[in-house]
């Protein structure tokens, strides 16, 4: 029979017809599982295949001062970034835009770099990138795949040099930072307050971004916007209101000596408000957004006039005679001393003690003075005695519980803890036990010694003195709630405050800061010079106004000065400035006292270990005059 | 069949419309033009009787090894197939794919021997003619190397055995080596090969001497399969193991089939719509308008597209297997079973490899896949079958 006789024929083809019913179904049957039950999840990957977020980012806040003027706001500024791709298109499309945005293969590197961090975002390439740029890009689109131009607020701070240390600058979060805590939600490349207030109240004025989808092809080429309902818009940060009086600030700025260092602290004594904090030499806050230039930051790091440094609240200094206020008030405390207080020794121009000689700086004397006068004229054979009179112990006990160890937790980072001997165990780790003499308080009494604090701290001493006694931490941006340091005060009557007040009133009118009398105003403060083993000695004032009920407080130190006198007037201006006074007279005034120098500074001596009757003299432990801080890296762009 | 060629046009038409320009755009163009020279082709294997053709078959045959060989001295790689050595082109031209046409000529050279057969196939020794008549062009297309038509030309065998009346326990034993050679990746399964396969030689009971070579040379091809293996091209293998698990390596082998399964599964009930596919769009889905041209229906048109298209697929198969059975002679019959195992290979193959049921091999999808040739030989083979089926209505042998 032959295989084609029909009935052979009919069998295999019910096979045939068989199996490609089989087949048909299972292929039916696959499609019907991929696509109708595997739907969702391909749909899914379907929209992440060609959808790529790009972060939008949010327009930080803007920060105000007390009057409603602009420290700190945003301008619009654009981005060139590429979209994420493989590495040999990334490069080719910069080799492409090399020529055009000025890069050279070090930036390329960059890029590449950034891109390899963050497979996932936009690799940044220009920040900030300047209009002629933008738009010769803009007409090379079509030849450079994943070309991303945004257009993105800017940081930007009117005031520049005069407000850099207040407020502080922006940057590009560091991987170091985002390991932290507080910036973990931020993602590469975002960018954070760095310094100042930026970083303070980054929480806040940082603000939520967006992110919206562009569709992208295979090759990572941007196709166009997805749809508008996929944007999340970026929530802007909240708006910072601070209490610094800009228009007293830029006054400061515009007073103080050009070419020196130091710095202006003005802070309202009864709340804590400061209402200007300036520090010399500046920096422009500007140049850190969108990436600082390498040489502009080796600059700020190698000059050796340390621009980012706040001195304010980031050098040390030592107090000099603005401290003799704070002897003065521990002995009225402690009843040792009345304002009409004579000391046994009148001044000669220097006190015999053991076997060391301490000048006055007055080398041909005071004479008799009652406490009010020996303020007045900052002598210091009356505080070597008042510190006799007080003991070390004493001193370092009210100097400890007044804050003069350690911050005083002003909102602004950065601020460094003033150094001050926790008590006679201080001395005798340095020294070791029995290796020194009560003769250290001769040396703390008139701010000399182991002592150095920051402006700031002794403002706050002033701002006890100019209110009621009690300690109010300073602040830039008013607190949700009242800090419990204002339970420490001085613990005087407020006869003695006005007392204390009275001398300060006497030492400008006719003390060691006459160069700061106005007409119309009485202005009480304390000159200070701080011994500078590096060169001229600093010079330090603190004042406040009106005497009769201050208003301002303001603290300010020159440095290489060589006289607190010469910094008097620049706050006495400050003051009048600040309360609406003339201040002609006091731009026009002149030294009228020579010096308030300390007595010389001791020569460090090897702690003599033989001879134990010798009596040991005091040895100055020469402190910096400026506190070098760590040198960060130069943050990358 | 007209159906199909439209649905198949408009499915390429929309293949070109992507966001990122490449020629595919345009091709639809040519396809049609293509599709012209096709519908000629038809009518002129409309108007060539079957004995003409059974009369010229060898000549065909020995023309196509010839194209063939020709191939691999002075064949050059193009589009999508850009590696391998497929293409003639003749002063520059590209001129076409030998192997498409020699699939043809195989089916015809196939039908014509076993048609002249008294009696089916009983022995091993009786398959060795159709084997080398299969075998030679599977080798020269290996050579290209075209894994894909290779497997074409095997499967077209077996279907044309099969439907001379070749007893199914022959085709297993003829199979065997293959088989053999697949599961000999790994030892104990290809033991167990060995061990059923012996059970069945025992129970069928062939020749002595043609046992003995079934069992050596599947002894063999566990030998052969490690240095076999690793004669294939890296792609060939990656294309293999990417079947087994295309997660493997997702950004390069496995890219192809994730891809095409994200765009098929995307498509839902009823598709993205008609030119709106994104995958296809942004160039996500590789070679669109060739070999993955099905994923494209299976994104825009969703699973009522791919039902329809399937449907249309099967009708073809299912009129193709009724001409065979009523052909008034074998060779008829036999070459128009020949060809329904021919696009039945390729549709289960192309459809299977979009969503992951075959492994990739770049063979086209009849009428959907852009390509000249392919077009053509499947008209021609639409020529022959309609001619076939008019010789039986004719003859009053088939009430068709």
């Amino acid at each position: 029979m032959s295989a084609f006789h029909p009935h052979q024929l009919d069998r295999r083809l019910r096979a045939a017809r068989t199996t490609l019913w089989i087949v048909l179904g299972v292929i039916s049957l696959a499609f019907f599982r991929t696509q109708i039950l595997g739907h969702g999840k391909y749909q899914l990957q379907s929209e992440t295949n060609r959808l790529r977020p790009i972060p939008l980012p949010a327009p930080r806040g803007i920060i105000f001062d007390r009057n409603g003027r602009i420290l700190a706001e945003n301008v619009p500024g654009y981005t060139v970034s590429l979209l994420p791709g493989p590495p040999a298109d990334l490069r080719r499309t910069l080799a492409l835009i090399a020529p055009i945005a000025g890069l050279d293969s070090g930036d390329i590197a960059d890029v590449l770099q950034r891109a390899r961090r963050a497979p996932h975002q936009p690799a940044l390439v220009l920040t900030d990138a300047p209009f002629a740029v933008v738009s010769a890009l803009e007409e090379r689109r079509v030849n450079l795949p994943g070309l991303l131009i945004q257009s993105e607020p800017k940081r930007y701070y009117p005031d520049s040099t005069i407000i850099a240390h207040l407020v502080g600058y922006v940057g590009e979060v560091t991987e170091g930072e985002r390991a932290t805590q507080r910036f973990a939600s931020v993602r590469l490349g975002g960018i954070i307050g760095k310094d100042g207030l930026e970083r303070e109240y980054d929480d806040t004025l940082r603000g939520a971004e967006g992110v919206r989808f562009v569709e992208v092809s295979a090759r990572g080429q941007m196709v166009r916007e997805a749809e508008p309902a996929a944007t999340l818009s970026p929530v802007s940060g909240a708006e910072l209101h601070t209490t610094i009086d800009l228009e007293l600030q830029r006054y400061i700025a515009s007073i103080f000596p050009p070419g020196r260092r130091g710095s202006v602290l003005a802070m309202n004594p009864n709340t804590g408000e400061i209402l200007a904090m300036y520090s010399a030499p500046g920096f422009d806050p500007n140049a850190f957004v969108g990436g600082i230039s390498p040489a502009y930051w080796r600059e700020l790091n190698e000059n050796p006039a340390k621009p980012l440094l706040d001195r304010a609240i980031q050098t040390r200094y030592p107090p000099g005679s603005t401290w003799k206020l704070g002897v003065a008030a521990m002995g009225l405390k402690r009843g040792i001393v009345t304002f009409r207080t004579h000391m046994p020794i009148p001044c000669r121009g220097g006190l015999q003690y053991g076997n060391r000689y301490f000048r006055c700086w007055q080398a041909r004397g005071h004479g008799a003075l009652s406490l009010t006068e020996a303020i007045a004229h900052s002598c210091d054979v009356y505080f070597y005695q008042l510190g006799i009179k007080l003991g070390v112990n004493t001193m370092l006990e009210d100097g400890t519980a007044w804050g003069f160890r350690g911050r005083t937790g002003v909102d602004v980072p950065g601020e460094i803890p003033s150094e001050y001997p926790t008590g006679p165990e201080y001395y005798d780790r340095l020294y070791g036990p029995r290796r020194w003499t009560s003769a250290v308080a001769l040396n703390l009494a008139i701010g000399q010694g182991e002592n150095a604090q920051t402006l700031i701290n002794m403002v706050r001493l002033y701002q006890q003195l100019a209110s009621d006694g009690r300690m109010r931490t300073p602040f830039l941006v008013r607190p949700a709630s009242v800090p419990a340091m204002e339970s420490v005060s001085l613990e005087l009557t407020p006869e003695q405050i006005a007392g204390l007040r009275r001398a300060m009133v006497a030492v400008v009118e006719q003390g060691t800061a006459r160069g700061s009398r106005l007409a119309s105003l009485t202005i009480a403060g304390k000159t200070g010079t701080s011994q500078n083993p590096h060169g001229p000695d600093h010079g330090s004032f603190i004042g406040f106004a009106p005497a009769e009920k201050p208003e301002i407080v303001v603290g300010a130190v020159i440095e290489f000065a060589q006289h607190g006198s010469a910094v008097a007037p620049l706050v006495a201006r400050t003051i009048a400035h600040y309360l609406g006074l003339d201040e002609t007279r006091a731009r026009s005034m002149r030294l009228a006292v020579p010096a308030d120098s300390a007595p010389e500074p001791f020569v460090i001596p090897m702690p003599p270990r033989v001879d134990p009757l010798r009596i040991i003299p005091v040895p100055v432990i020469p402190l910096p005059t400026d506190t070098v801080r760590a040198v960060p890296s130069p943050p990358t762009r | 069949m007209a159906a199909l060629a439209l649905y198949g046009l408009a499915t390429l038409y929309s293949a070109g419309q992507t966001e990122v320009p490449t020629f595919v755009a345009h091709i639809w163009q040519r396809q049609l033009v293509w599709l012209g020279l096709g519908l000629i082709a038809i009518w002129l294997m409309f108007r060539t009787s079957p004995r003409m053709l059974e009369w010229a078959t060898p000549i065909l045959y020995v023309l196509s090894i010839v194209l063939l060989l020709l191939t691999l001295v002075i064949g050059t790689g193009a589009g999508t197939a850009a590696s391998s050595k497929s293409w003639l082109a003749i002063a520059g031209l590209r001129f076409g794919q030998p192997a498409e046409f020699a699939k043809l000529a195989v089916i015809l050279m196939l039908a014509r021997w076993l048609a002249a057969q008294r009696e089916p196939p009983a022995t091993l020794r009786q398959l060795i003619p159709p084997c080398l008549i299969a075998g030679v062009p599977t080798f020269l297309v290996i050579q290209q190397p075209d894994l894909g038509s290779a497997i074409v030309f095997i499967a077209v065998l077996f279907f044309m055995l099969f439907w001379a009346g070749t007893k199914p326990s022959l085709l297993v034993l003829l199979a065997s080596p293959v088989i053999g050679l697949v599961l000999a990746f790994s030892t104990a399964t290809w033991g167990l090969w060995i061990a059923i396969l012996a059970g069945l030689l025992l129970w069928w009971r062939p020749y002595l001497w043609e046992g003995l070579a079934v069992m050596t040379a599947n002894v063999l091809m566990g030998v052969v399969a490690l240095p076999f293996w690793n004669r294939l091209a890296p792609y060939q293998q990656n294309r293999l193991l990417a079947f087994l698990n295309p997660d493997v390596d997702p950004r390069a082998t496995g890219w192809h089939v994730i891809q095409s399964k994200v765009a098929v599964g995307s498509g839902g009930l009823i598709g993205k719509g008609f030119t709106e596919g994104t995958q296809k769009r942004l160039a996500f889905l590789p070679a669109q308008h060739t070999d993955f041209i099905f994923s494209v229906v299976g994104e825009e048109l969703g699973f009522v597209g791919v039902l329809v298209a399937l449907g249309l697929f099967g009708l073809l198969l299912f009129v193709l297997l009724r001409i065979a059975r009523k052909a008034t002679d074998p060779y008829s019959s036999l070459a128009v079973f020949g060809l329904a195992g021919l696009f039945f290979t390729h549709i289960l193959e192309n459809v299977g490899m979009t969503i992951n049921l075959m492994p990739i091999t770049g063979i086209p999808l009849p009428f959907f896949s852009y390509g000249g040739s392919f077009l053509l030989v499947c008209c021609l083979g639409i020529g022959i079958a309609l001619r076939v089926a008019w010789e039986s209505r004719q003859s009053g042998y088939a009430e068709l």
